[in-house]
């Protein structure tokens, strides 16, 4: 096949070409370029624009909060959540046993998406759309309470209706139904509880236990070798139940004493870091001999390695949960609200408690759990008994100001 | 190729055939061509930028929404708040820039002068670890500095540990959550800023200068004082810049490898814009921080006197 060719510039034409650009009118001398890009970045950078800048005051600008619900026709819904936070087949990674036999009963094909890494990196990623209104391209999140809280404050999520929900509703653990910023759990359900506990390395301790946040904050034999956690609610939470006050009722004097106590041993250097997830790399390691964690995360590590070990403490623990919400303008509410309710059934809540090992939020599944696995059926960080309910403590929820308040004091204390 | 062509002095060329084009077009074509990267520059750097900038002098908050009050105190607040990270900042990068300086330059002289057929493969191995993520070469120094490890074993025994304790970028004999680790870490992540521009600037001294100097009775080391070191000073400062700038901003090593008391200000951004949701503060926090980079630099290059760099 024959191609168009241009002719070709003779050599006294390009020479004639390379000579205007470098000598010619037709020229860039650094001048020109110069004074060409400030004319361009005073009229782009000119002050109107700046004071025609601003944030909307949240939930004020948005439009209908629901959208035409598809899930009829379009039968299918996408659910973003934390990594490692669903069960996975034991012989291929690539399938999720709950959610393909969710699929095969309702046709509902869903799009899982593993993309929370962190409470406040996902709030910066939906906060644009959902601020201006717009659909986040997700009908299912799951996010920690504080942040489930602020997004109900701000309007940003929709009411569930109870109609779907009928399992939700029946089998919701009564230690999560009255959360004070969800009052009868309208907007939200729980997908896991998370208990904090005290965890150490028998190996790095020298064999001794570690029982309280009291002994994490002042024994020197763990000098520069404590971790607490980078979440306020947690480190804060802890260290409150230590000092006999209660985290769901205590006042800004609590607080700042709490801070207080907590500066004191950072300043001594007992405090090594103040970690994310990450801590559970340095127990294992021995590098931190002891700390706060996730009970979720000490059942796996114990899996591991027996040299973990965790204590609850006397005078009770922080529990919190990660909560599924369906975001503003959600294509598929309904699809969704199926879901959550599928998950409340005690045959694919015991499956799930199995696999990821935090605390399952679903009453009446121990029968189903012992039949998969009979320790974790008995294990009380994942099934809590009578005791650990009762030394349950929720953080109680803020104002903005007193969160941006304390989230300020706390920063000053993780690092200076 | 295209050098000896566009080095062709004009006048011994022919003469242009071509009947001259309209000349205002022919005057334009230029920024045409710089069109594509102007915008580039504008959508994703000059409009962020002024956004930042209206940022830093609003106030209000989430809940009530943020308006411009040309409320230029929070730079003052903020600087008077966090100028020890700033602080901090500069040392930790200014002593990664050293470091990566001091490894770096013998490696990249070992590469444009002595490698030989190894050149190629030396490169490689410098450019090798950005093929994994930066999180994971970050975590992996966890591993190699683990309290218990090989490492600060040897460290220990050799009383290394000691003397950085005594100069206080270490503590209780470990080298993890300490200013030594968070520099090591920067020092790694960004060496190879450092070795490459190092490398093409001493890639393209010829040989013969070096010959020459031989010729005229300079000893090895006076050869280098007087004569590669002043040739590759290009590569000297788009190195250090490279890698100091970078370095000044970054969060992850203080994060991941430091401690409480080696914040820099990259975490203070971070936590402010994501955790305490004080935008403004962040805003200008960040304009503070290029403002400080932009002098620093400024100053760099006039005291270097190197205006091409690379």
């Amino acid at each position: 096949m024959e191609q168009y060719e241009p002719d070709p510039l003779s050599p006294a034409q390009l020479a004639a070409m390379h000579r205007s650009l470098r000598y010619g009118r037709g020229s860039l001398t650094r001048r020109s370029l110069l004074r060409a890009s400030t004319g361009g970045a005073l009229a782009v950078g000119g002050l109107g624009a700046l004071s025609a800048c601003g944030i909307p005051a949240a939930g004020k600008s948005q439009g209908e909060v629901s959208s035409d619900d598809h899930s009829a026709e379009e039968k299918r819904i996408t659910f973003s959540n934390w990594t490692e936070y669903m069960d996975v087949d034991e012989k291929d990674e690539n399938r999720r046993p709950t959610l393909e036999a969710f699929t095969k009963r309702t046709g509902i094909s869903v799009k899982y998406t593993e993309d929370i890494n962190d409470n406040v990196e996902f709030f910066g990623k939906i906060k644009p759309q959902l601020a201006a209104g717009q659909e986040t391209g997700r009908d299912l999140i799951c996010v920690t309470d504080w942040l489930a809280a602020r997004l109900i404050r701000f309007g940003w999520v929709q009411k569930l209706d109870p109609a779907n929900l009928p399992h939700a509703y029946t089998n919701l653990s009564t230690q999560f139904r009255d959360p004070d910023w969800d009052p009868g759990r309208a907007y939200s359900y729980p997908w896991t509880g998370i208990s904090t506990v005290i965890a150490y390395n028998k190996k790095a301790t020298g064999g001794k236990k570690v029982t309280s946040v009291s002994q994490l904050l002042e024994d020197p034999k763990l000098k520069g070798r404590v971790g607490f956690l980078s979440e306020m609610r947690d480190t804060v939470g802890m260290t409150l139940i230590d000092m006999g006050k209660d985290p769901g009722d205590f006042t800004d004097d609590d607080f700042d004493a709490a801070i207080a106590r907590l500066q004191k041993a950072v300043d001594k250097k007992q405090v090594r870091r103040f970690t994310g997830n990450d801590y559970t790399s340095d127990l294992a390691k021995g590098d931190i001999a002891a700390c706060l964690g996730w009970a979720g995360d000490i059942v796996q590590l114990q899996a591991d390695n027996p040299d973990i070990g965790f204590h609850i403490p006397d005078q009770g623990y922080i529990t919190s949960t990660d909560n599924l919400l369906v975001p503003n303008k959600a294509r598929h509410k309904r699809n969704a609200e199926r879901l959550i309710d599928y998950y409340y059934e005690p045959e694919p809540a015991a499956r799930l408690a199995a696999y990821i090992n935090y605390v399952c939020p679903v009453d009446g599944v121990r029968d189903a759990l012992a039949r998969i696995d009979k320790d974790a059926a008995a294990n009380p960080l994942i099934i809590p008994d009578k005791e650990m309910k009762e030394k349950s403590r929720a953080f109680r929820s803020l104002t903005p100001k007193e969160e941006t308040a304390y989230e300020e004091k706390f920063a000053k204390l993780t690092g200076v | 190729m295209t050098t000896t062509l566009t080095e062709a002095p004009p006048t011994k060329e022919p003469e242009d055939p071509a009947p001259r084009k309209p000349r205002k077009r022919g005057r334009l074509v230029p920024y045409w061509l710089l069109l594509p990267g102007l915008l580039w520059l504008v959508v994703f750097f000059a409009l962020p930028l002024v956004y930042q900038a209206s940022t830093s002098v609003q106030t209000g908050s989430l809940e009530e929404g943020f308006k411009v009050t040309w409320h230029f105190a929070t730079y003052w607040d903020a600087l008077t708040a966090y100028w020890p990270q700033f602080l901090r900042s500069v040392l930790y990068a200014g002593a990664a820039t050293v470091l990566c300086l001091l490894l770096g330059y013998p490696l990249a002289y070992l590469i444009a002068f002595r490698a030989g057929r190894w050149r190629n493969i030396i490169l490689v191995l410098v450019i090798a670890p950005f093929f994994t993520s930066f999180l994971i070469r970050t975590l992996a120094w966890k591993t190699i500095l683990a309290d218990g490890g090989p490492v600060v074993g040897a460290l220990n025994s050799l009383h290394v540990l000691d003397v950085t304790s005594w100069l206080g970028v270490t503590a209780d004999d470990r080298v993890l959550a300490t200013p030594l680790a968070v520099i090591c870490g920067l020092t790694y992540n960004f060496l190879p800023f450092m070795i490459l521009p190092l490398y093409t600037s001493l890639e393209r001294i010829d040989g013969r200068l070096h010959e020459a100097a031989g010729d005229l009775y300079a000893k090895p080391s006076t050869t280098f004082r007087k004569v590669t070191f002043p040739l590759s000073m290009p590569g000297v400062v788009s190195g250090t810049l490279l890698t100091f700038i970078p370095a000044v901003g970054d969060y992850v090593n203080a994060d991941l490898l430091g401690s409480t008391d080696t914040r820099m200000v990259g975490n203070v951004i971070q936590t402010q814009f994501l955790r305490v949701l004080d935008y403004p503060t962040a805003a200008a926090l960040s304009f503070i921080l290029m403002a400080a980079i932009l002098f620093m630099v400024t100053f760099y290059i006039r005291k270097s006197g190197t205006e091409d760099l690379v």
